[in-house]
């Protein structure tokens, strides 16, 4: 028997140390109910008890490193400190202007979500944190970062950066935490499509990739749309930026869902700072609201502004008008003007109209003919229709004649009469 | 005049360190390791506390030792992530009684041995964990030979000046 242990010995110590290993795995992976979840106690004893060692070490190194970065980044600011102050300023008032133009939606919003009875968090209080380390190997993509449950650091609080969310807490020790980052295979979160509204979960992949694997194909679904927190999982708050859509492709393994790719809004490999949501509430937060209110007013001071705008653009786009059709009319101009100007200055040159036309001088008149009609008052009803006087060859220089009275009108030349029926000029 | 047997040149090639390299060098590799991941995402591919391991399992020639070596620098490895604390122990505790193994066998201190058997191990290293993830975790996971073979050349490349320093820690016989 003791020949068979010292034989193979070298297999057996292998053996037991697999055995050994193979069970604490198995009651770890039967112990978290969800992904993602916490350790159990003698786990997290274990890990904390290697990041106690290690972390003074990260954090050591970290600081000498963030130290000579901030000096040299210091100086190379500096240099160009004027330059960024007046682009910063440019800034400042386009995004005052965007602020402006957003406020009133964001506050109908608000009343309408009140009105429904919406339940909305959002976030109050936030920890700044820097990352002093990673896992060390890509199998696993958790970060570990300076702030702890000293902090008021818990598990699954939302880790986030100005551009989207970056995770959540997994672990957190008295001074270090433990980030399990969105693109971790055991990570999830409910996101939200932009544009569609759709709702899905987002998992971590293989190769650090983000993607959504519970939907089928629907053909609303394009790349470049946004994917926004859902607020569902109870981890981020709702409307967080989380990426845009990169690609769709079927899932080979998981007929007929599709895998849709999604590129982080934050870039997930080079992080040095994060905030932890380390408090949300129900209503705005005061400062919000202060914004909000502010940005409201000055988009009525705006509106109020472009309204008068408007009202002086149309009034002198009805001037313009009016003007173009005077000119356009030379006697209602000629008129308008010496109403207009009744005691003008005589020495100023009147405004010269351009010349009316004139019709052609009629080479062959006819009863048709301007001023061959005698005036209607010299007509008497049931008398007959006398010869048409033909007014006398004008020159073209003449202008065709006034109708006159008919005391002052010309003596018509007697007209032979003629059987009705027949014209006056069927004498041929 | 006594020729060499087996068991005698085994004795005569097996190297000793001192406590404190044995406990320092893992923990510097791991550091190390978590450093240079954080300054560059792409250096996560390497695994530098793969190469120590199988260092020290070759250099001891001890399966027993290299089995536990591997385990405690595995376990080591997995406290530092999000998985399972024993997915990196058993792959390097396999990876570590192999080595040593070998090491008993086969010439371990010339360039070529050292390239090819970091090279294996590498690959070996990578099935390992893909099988404990598929099999045991449950876990969806493709193998991609591309990025495992990328690995292993990049891990063979860096244990060649990595395999020189610890050289210099090996105690004088």
């Amino acid at each position: 028997m003791e020949s068979f242990f010292s034989r193979f010995k070298n297999v057996l110590v292998l053996v037991v140390v697999l055995l050994v290993q193979t069970i604490g795995l198995a009651i770890q992976v039967r112990r978290p109910a969800e992904i993602g979840a916490p350790d159990g106690k003698k786990v997290t004893l274990l890990r904390a008890a290697v990041m106690g060692a290690l972390a003074p070490i990260e954090k050591l190194v970290h600081g000498v490193g963030y130290n000579f970065r901030s000096t040299w980044a210091n100086y190379i600011d500096l240099r160009n400190t004027r330059q960024q102050n007046h682009d910063l300023k440019d800034e400042v008032a386009r995004l005052r202007l965007e602020q402006a133009q957003l406020a009133e939606d964001a506050l109908q919003g608000h009343r309408l979500q009140t009105l429904l009875n919406f339940q909305r968090n959002y976030v109050t209080s936030t920890v700044a944190a820097q990352v002093i380390g990673t896992s060390g190997t890509d199998q696993s993509r958790v970060l570990y970062i300076d702030k702890g449950s000293a902090d008021g650091l818990k598990p699954d609080q939302a880790v986030m950066t100005p551009d989207g969310i970056v995770g959540k807490i997994r672990d957190a020790f008295p001074h270090t935490a433990q980030v399990l980052l969105l693109n971790d295979s055991s990570s999830g979160a409910g996101v939200l499509l932009a544009s569609t509204r759709i709702r899905a979960i987002l998992r971590g992949g293989q190769g650090g990739h983000v993607v959504i694997t519970n939907l089928t194909p629907d053909s609303r679904i394009k790349p470049g749309e946004k994917v926004l927190t859902s607020g569902g999982d109870q981890v981020y708050p709702r409307g967080l930026n989380v990426g845009t859509i990169e690609s769709i492709a079927p899932d080979p393994d998981h007929q007929p869902y599709t895998i849709i790719q999604v590129k982080p809004s934050t870039n997930l490999f080079q992080l040095e700072e994060v905030l932890v949501i380390t408090g949300t509430q129900g209503d705005l937060p005061p400062i919000a609201q202060k914004d909000l209110a502010q940005g409201a007013a000055a988009a009525k001071e705006m509106a109020a502004a472009k309204a008068a705008a408007d009202e002086a653009a149309a009034e002198a786009a009805a001037q313009s008008a009016a003007q173009i059709i005077a000119e356009k009319l030379p006697s209602v101009h000629e008129d308008e003007q010496t109403q207009a100007q009744p005691g003008a200055d005589p020495t100023k040159a009147p405004i010269t109209s351009p010349p009316v036309p004139r019709p052609t001088p009629t080479l062959h008149p006819d009863r048709y003919t301007p001023g061959a009609t005698p005036p209607a008052s010299a007509l008497k009803p049931g008398a007959e229709h006398s010869v048409t006087t033909y007014p006398p060859g004008a020159s073209p220089a003449s202008p065709p004649r006034p109708s006159q009275p008919a005391d002052q009108a010309p003596a018509a030349p007697t007209q032979k009469p003629q059987p009705k029926g027949e014209s006056p000029n069927t004498d041929n | 005049m006594p020729s060499l047997s087996y068991t005698s040149r085994r004795e005569l090639e097996e190297h000793s360190f001192s406590p404190a390299v044995t406990i320092l060098v893992p923990i510097a590799a791991i550091v190390l390791q978590v450093l240079l991941s954080r300054l560059y995402w792409r250096f996560s591919m390497l695994d530098l506390p793969l190469i120590v391991a199988i260092f020290f399992a070759v250099s001891r020639r001890s399966p027993m030792v290299g089995t536990l070596t591997g385990a405690a620098i595995g376990l080591l490895q997995d406290a530092l992530t999000g998985r399972p604390i024993g997915v990196n122990g058993m792959a390097k505790s396999v990876i570590g009684y192999i080595a040593a193994s070998i090491g008993i066998q086969v010439d371990v201190d010339s360039l070529t041995t050292r390239v090819l058997m970091n090279f294996v191990f590498s690959l070996l290293n990578s099935l390992i964990l893909f099988l404990i993830g598929r099999r045991l975790l449950g876990q969806t996971l493709h193998l991609q030979w591309i990025q495992e073979l990328v690995r292993a050349l990049a891990n063979s490349i860096v244990a060649i000046p990595v395999f020189l320093l610890l050289d210099t820690t090996k105690r004088p016989e």
